[in-house]
């Protein structure tokens, strides 16, 4: 069984085609990095395996089961987490408001109109928690308007790994961000259980190479090559395409 | 006890004591007016400010309110089935706005709200067999809840107090609870809202809808008020009015609509008696508020008086 598989996957904008038969996939526990120049349409897989985008043709199974015609919202519920490349979190709320605003995605008490957010111990605790794994703990109470963009970016983190997803999709987690910060968030990565499978995009080889296992090199909406690490860049249309050699 | 409270006890009894020292009947009737118009920004609020959905039909579902309550009590019916079938009814008008408004979003959003409510005055106007036309409908007397009679004005400013009261206890509930939460999830980030597992579609219909049934009680208050309802109520002006309270007052803060409702209200009775051209004065002041307080009147009047609390220092 796979953790998430992809089958003759198409998608098209107008006449261009963004996925084309994309075949793809990811074992349990499996680190997967995707990797491509600019307009490859790496995001675009990640928002098609989410159900952001409806795909023209092809399949996605999550552990076995067939997710293509599952509105995106529930595919949260069933262990499908995602960050996202530009930063996509709630400005006017603190940090802790965010990461509880992720905890109650998944919760029931999502709709209940009657009771206060804050007195709500086990979600409030379950939310410090998640502050502190990122290291942002003594930042809870801060409006996120008013950290830095490094810090925003572990809350990015945050907000996936606060629905303890089975499958958590890293779009671009290092983008803008310093050498400095970038190790910060590769060990944060890295420290992430097995149990949770992780595709990561990344446009920027050298960071995430260390932390992948298998590499799927996309190009103009296609797989060129897959395969392990040491394979991958050892292979001549990976140097040709992405190496620009 | 705690600051927040006794301020609230002491606005609460400021409230209550309106017809003892506002110094006459006519002023308790505006008193009632801020009231019932403020109940309804309140809900206009809800889908403005914390829903970020800006309707321009909201006169629609305050008018379907006030007719279906005068309808059911033209036809000899009671009080209590007068004001609970008006409720009722808009609620199922609200679904049904709110149903067709989610087709659009942002303009679409707005344009749709604007048809809508110009149907409801179509409707009103043209349809005379059923709203009576251009003459409106009168309702004979007002409800007598508990044996109370609401006849005097101050008996109908206290009614209305105590509905206003439960209203914005409503509000104050929602906005802390985990649903207020998830409506102002979808007004700042849907898509990921929407990735995180919620409903946005559903989160929105219903904020429309809760926003609709506050719309509902301030058009039955606005009945019982008037005892007269016409196709004034429902035309295009009135929901840009009540859409400019919740704009003027701050919208997404509790006091915000209840601010703008007071401002509208005053101008429109008091400063209309002093200054013919009122209209220009108003529109003035929203000018001079965009200007100096693009937040609106209470957000803003906060930022002042910190600013001018940090100088004093």
């Amino acid at each position: 069984m796979s953790a998430l598989a992809v089958r003759g996957l198409d998608k098209s904008f107008g006449g261009l085609r963004v996925t084309s038969s994309v075949d793809l996939e990811v074992e349990p526990g499996e680190r997967r990095l995707i990797i491509g120049p600019n307009g490859a349409g790496k995001t675009t897989l990640f928002n098609l395996i989410t159900g952001e985008l409806r795909p023209d043709r092809g399949a996605i199974t999550l552990f076995d089961r067939d997710i293509t015609r599952i509105p995106s919202r529930r595919r949260a519920h069933l262990g499908l987490a995602r960050t996202y490349q530009i930063i996509t979190l709630f400005p006017r709320e603190t940090l802790l408001g965010n990461v509880t605003l992720s905890l109650l995605g998944l919760s029931r008490l999502r709709w209940n109109p009657c009771v206060a957010l804050r007195r709500q111990a086990g979600l409030v605790a379950r939310a410090h928690e998640v502050l502190a794994r990122v290291g942002l703990e003594s930042l809870a109470e801060r409006p996120l308007a008013q950290t830095s963009y490094g810090e925003r970016r572990r809350v990015e983190i945050a907000m996936a790994l606060a629905q303890r997803p089975r499958i958590l999709l890293l779009d671009e987690p290092f983008a803008g961000l310093s050498t400095e910060e970038r190790r910060d968030v590769l060990r944060l990565v890295a420290g992430i259980p097995r149990e949770v499978t992780i595709v990561m995009i990344e446009h920027d080889m050298d960071v995430a190479l260390d932390f992948a296992e298998r590499i799927t090199v996309l190009h103009f909406g296609e797989v060129v090559v897959e395969g392990t690490r040491a394979e991958v860049v050892a292979h001549p249309r990976t140097r040709e395409i992405y190496l620009g050699e | 006890m705690k600051p927040a409270v006794v301020a609230v006890a002491v606005a609460v009894a400021v409230a209550a004591a309106v017809p003892f020292w506002v110094g006459g009947l006519y002023y308790v009737n505006i008193a009632s007016q801020i009231l019932l118009y403020a109940i309804f920004a309140l809900g206009i609020n809800v889908l403005v400010g914390y829903a970020g959905l800006v309707s321009l039909g909201h006169a629609g579902l305050l008018g379907i309110a006030a007719y279906a309550a005068a309808r059911i009590l033209g036809g000899g019916h009671g009080h209590l089935a007068g004001v609970v079938g008006g409720v009722a009814v808009t609620l199922v008008a609200s679904g049904v706005f709110a149903a067709l408004a989610l087709r659009g979003s942002g303009l679409g959003f707005v344009m749709i709200t604007v048809a809508l409510g110009q149907i409801v005055w179509g409707v009103a106007y043209r349809w005379i067999s059923l709203t009576n036309g251009d003459n409106g409908i009168t309702i004979q007397g007002r409800p007598r809840p508990f044996g109370l009679s609401l006849a005097s004005p101050p008996a109908f400013y206290w009614a209305t107090l105590a509905v206003f009261l439960v209203a914005l206890g409503s509000m104050a509930v929602f906005v802390r609870s985990p649903f207020g939460a998830s409506v102002r999830g979808t007004r700042d980030q849907p898509r990921r809202m929407n990735a995180l597992g919620y409903h946005v579609w559903m989160i929105r219909f219903l904020a429309f809808v809760f926003s609709g049934f506050w719309s509902g009680v301030a058009g039955v208050l606005y009945l019982y008020y008037n005892q007269f309802v016409s196709p004034q109520a429902v035309a295009l002006t009135a929901s840009a009015e009540a859409l400019l309270m919740v704009i003027a007052g701050g919208t997404a803060t509790l006091l915000g609509p209840i601010a703008g409702a007071a401002l509208v209200v005053v101008m429109k009775n008091v400063a209309s008696a002093y200054i013919e051209r009122w209209n220009f004065v108003l529109g003035a002041i929203f000018v001079a508020i965009v200007v100096f307080m693009p937040e609106g009147l209470v957000p803003g009047t906060v930022r002042l008086a910190r600013w001018a609390l940090a100088r004093g220092r």
